[in-house]
């Protein structure tokens, strides 16, 4: 594998530009995920974050655990702040002397990602600004007491979409934002969860060598959210990945990779039954989810080119 | 100084004080309710007039994010909008005074929906009046291009860093043509001192910009914003006093004409006053002691001018371009309460009118004034005159 020499942990960077102290709840696979983030960006990073978990967790006044230039404004709007602070260096360089090299990050949950964001989200990759979307997507509003966004999975059940006598929760597929992100034909677009450290890491390096927009979707294990247990964090991304349940691709110029294959799939129910927004569900249910994700995860083997199994 | 007298927009005549200004940034989107003043910038820029970065964003409301990113990595920074698109900014407006971030914004005032109406009136200034910005109002061409270029300088002061909003009248004034003298940019260079923001986003010394404040910092994070808006009078005094030096034209928060020793004072707000001079100066033919009062410091609101300019008066008629559905005209609300603490206090009548582009004319000034006059002689000041309206 070309990225192998990334595998030696010692090399990775002891350097932390989030840093520890935040609020974020035990077992939190976002906050996890940020602290790798951050560690392959580096120092030359300014990030404009959208209200969200992450953001609340990080910087209550007069307190902070960001180590990089870091601004949050409001919900909807980070990928537009990113614009600006892009569009303000670029004209800083070309008139007044500037000669840092910055690389510009906007970031934000599945909510300010998908739903509410996502207007000026492709505004700013439309515009081809040169930066870096990560959305941590944990699948619901889980700052705010776990509403349903358009990632929540069908049959998780919510607090705005419950599981009831006359409802199986979120009765909605997850909306799929990397080929809305990949649509506007940007460079790079990768998929990445919490448990994998290093695959996050690769891609955000990927990522900054991009000249232009690129776009990261991370899948992120949210404990409070989905009523598991904290000490199981790691095992539920892998089980997401696992059981083909979140892909781990990639798409460069139009082509995809799918990074994480197995020779057979684990059962959806694995990752399902330890999961307390799942509890609900029905045999049938759980088949059909089943059903669901082979049938995607087959699409996306297609479109990287593989055999269906 | 030297400077070119041209007949030109006054949507234009701001562009070329932007141009003069030398922004870096321009964030804009150009849909109606919008006006020339975003065309002209880009069509600078194409040209390579104006060495700028120009965004053009995908709504109002990226328009003002994406001045909140520029503007705190230190680039001088200007959008401009009006009506739907200046409310639909709304949200974002709050952020950029609380981050006291320099934006300069010219806002071509024009009503709100609905019903739809693309017209000029102040609605759209008025909604904004608590969202911690300078607002200044201007009466044409002349003055919109001056206070453009007065708003970088008092925005950006180190005493201030507040995002400034100059409202120009939509239509009324940004859609006319009209005689402008435009400085020289020799003159602007040494007026206008470089932005220098005093604590940037920037990787060598980093910030953390936005925290969210609890209930025990709240209060004092707002009271501090407060006292910064109110503190900048100082620097917009100052601002007034070296560009009439520099160019001879003054401005004051509350200017009077024809004001001094009139029993009754007619207070107005943007390009109307011009219609009411001509009212005032037939009236005042007439043997009638009117003058007038026009308020052009709209935020922070200039209590003590105020008092002073109407303290004497027996009687005020204040105009509203705007209302308040369900409450006092804003302007006059203000002035009453201004007033209130006099010990001799003149009655004030409130008049609305001109919303939605329509016009008041000199000789609807006059029965304006004859309306309210006959009001305020039976003392039935507690409601509000709708002027002109077909009951």
């Amino acid at each position: 594998m070309e990225t192998l020499a990334i595998y030696a942990s010692r090399l990775v960077t002891e350097r932390d530009y989030f840093a520890s102290g935040h609020r974020a709840c035990s077992g939190c696979g976002e906050a996890l995920a940020l602290r790798y983030v951050c560690k392959a960006l580096g120092r030359n990073t300014i990030i404009s974050n959208a209200t969200g978990c992450m953001e609340i967790v990080s910087s209550p006044l007069p307190e902070t655990s960001w180590e990089v230039p870091w601004i949050h404004t409001l919900f909807e709007n980070a990928s537009a702040v990113a614009s600006g602070i892009e569009s303000g260096i670029k004209a800083l360089k070309r008139k007044h002397g500037y000669t840092k090299e910055v690389k510009v990050v906007a970031m934000g949950g599945d909510g300010g990602t998908a739903d509410i964001g996502l207007q000026s989200l492709s505004g700013a990759l439309e515009r081809g600004h040169d930066f870096i979307y990560v959305c941590f997507d944990n699948e619901a509003y889980m700052n705010t007491g776990i509403q349903r966004s358009s990632e929540t999975p069908f049959g998780a059940s919510t607090t705005t979409a419950p599981a009831g006598k006359f409802s199986m929760g979120q009765h909605t597929q997850k909306k799929n934002m990397p080929a809305i992100a990949a649509a506007h034909n940007i460079r790079y677009v990768a998929t990445s969860c919490s448990s994998y450290p290093f695959d996050i890491m690769n891609k955000i390096e990927k990522a900054k060598q991009i000249k232009g927009p690129s776009y990261i979707h991370i899948l992120s294990v949210c404990p409070t959210g989905w009523r598991t247990a904290s000490n199981l964090t790691i095992t539920m991304g892998r089980l997401a990945v696992e059981t083909g349940i979140f892909p781990m691709y990639e798409i460069e110029d139009g082509k995809y990779t799918l990074n994480f294959d197995y020779p057979k799939l684990r059962p959806v129910e694995d990752y399902l039954k330890v999961q307390g927004r799942f509890r609900h569900l029905t045999k049938e249910n759980t088949a059909e989810i089943q059903e669901h994700v082979l049938t995607e995860f087959n699409r996306i083997r297609l479109l990287a080119g593989k055999k269906i199994k | 100084m030297t400077s070119k007298r041209i007949g030109i927009e006054s949507s234009l005549a701001v562009s070329e004080a932007v141009k003069l200004a030398n922004v870096d940034v321009i964030a804009a989107y150009p849909i109606t309710p919008q006006t020339h003043i975003v065309e002209s910038l880009a069509e600078m820029v194409a040209n390579g007039k104006l060495d700028a970065e120009y965004i053009p964003v995908e709504s109002e409301h990226s328009a003002m994010s994406a001045c909140l990113g520029s503007c705190a990595v230190g680039a001088r920074t200007f959008t401009a909008t009006a009506s739907q698109g200046l409310i639909l900014m709304h949200e974002v407006l709050l952020v950029a005074a609380s981050l006291r971030l320099p934006i300069v914004m010219a806002v071509a005032n024009r009503a709100l929906s609905g019903p739809l109406n693309i017209w000029g009136d102040h609605s759209d200034a008025m909604i904004t009046r608590d969202a911690g910005w300078i607002q200044i109002f201007i009466e044409n061409g002349q003055q919109a291009f001056d206070q453009v270029l007065c708003a970088f300088r008092i925005a950006e002061h180190p005493d201030v860093l507040l995002p400034t909003i100059i409202n120009i009248d939509g239509f009324h004034v940004s859609h006319v043509i009209e005689p402008v003298y435009i400085l020289d940019q020799k003159s602007v260079d040494e007026f206008l001192p470089p932005y220098k923001h005093p604590r940037p986003l920037d990787p060598d010394d980093p910030i953390t910009m936005g925290c969210f404040a609890a209930p025990n910092l709240y209060t004092e994070a707002r009271r501090a914003l407060d006292a910064s808006v109110r503190a900048s009078k100082t620097v917009i005094l100052d601002t007034w006093k070296k560009y009439g030096d520099l160019t001879g034209r003054y401005y004051n928060p509350v200017e009077k004409y024809k004001a001094d020793g009139a029993e009754t004072i007619l207070v107005t707000m943007g390009s109307y006053s011009e219609n009411a001079m001509i009212a005032i100066d037939d009236l005042q033919d007439q043997g009638k002691k009117i003058g007038l009062v026009r308020l052009r410091l709209w935020r922070p609101f200039p209590y003590e001018e105020i008092q002073e300019a109407l303290s004497s008066a027996k009687n005020v008629i204040v105009l509203d371009r705007a209302i308040s559905l369900g409450g006092p005209a804003p302007v006059c609300s203000e002035i009453r309460a201004a007033l209130y603490t006099l010990d001799k206090k003149p009655q004030v009548a409130s008049v609305v009118g001109g919303l939605g582009g329509r016009d008041i004319s000199p000789d609807n000034f006059k029965t304006l004034i004859d309306v309210a006059m006959g009001k305020l002689k039976a003392g039935e000041t507690q409601e509000i005159i709708m002027f002109g309206v077909r009951e």
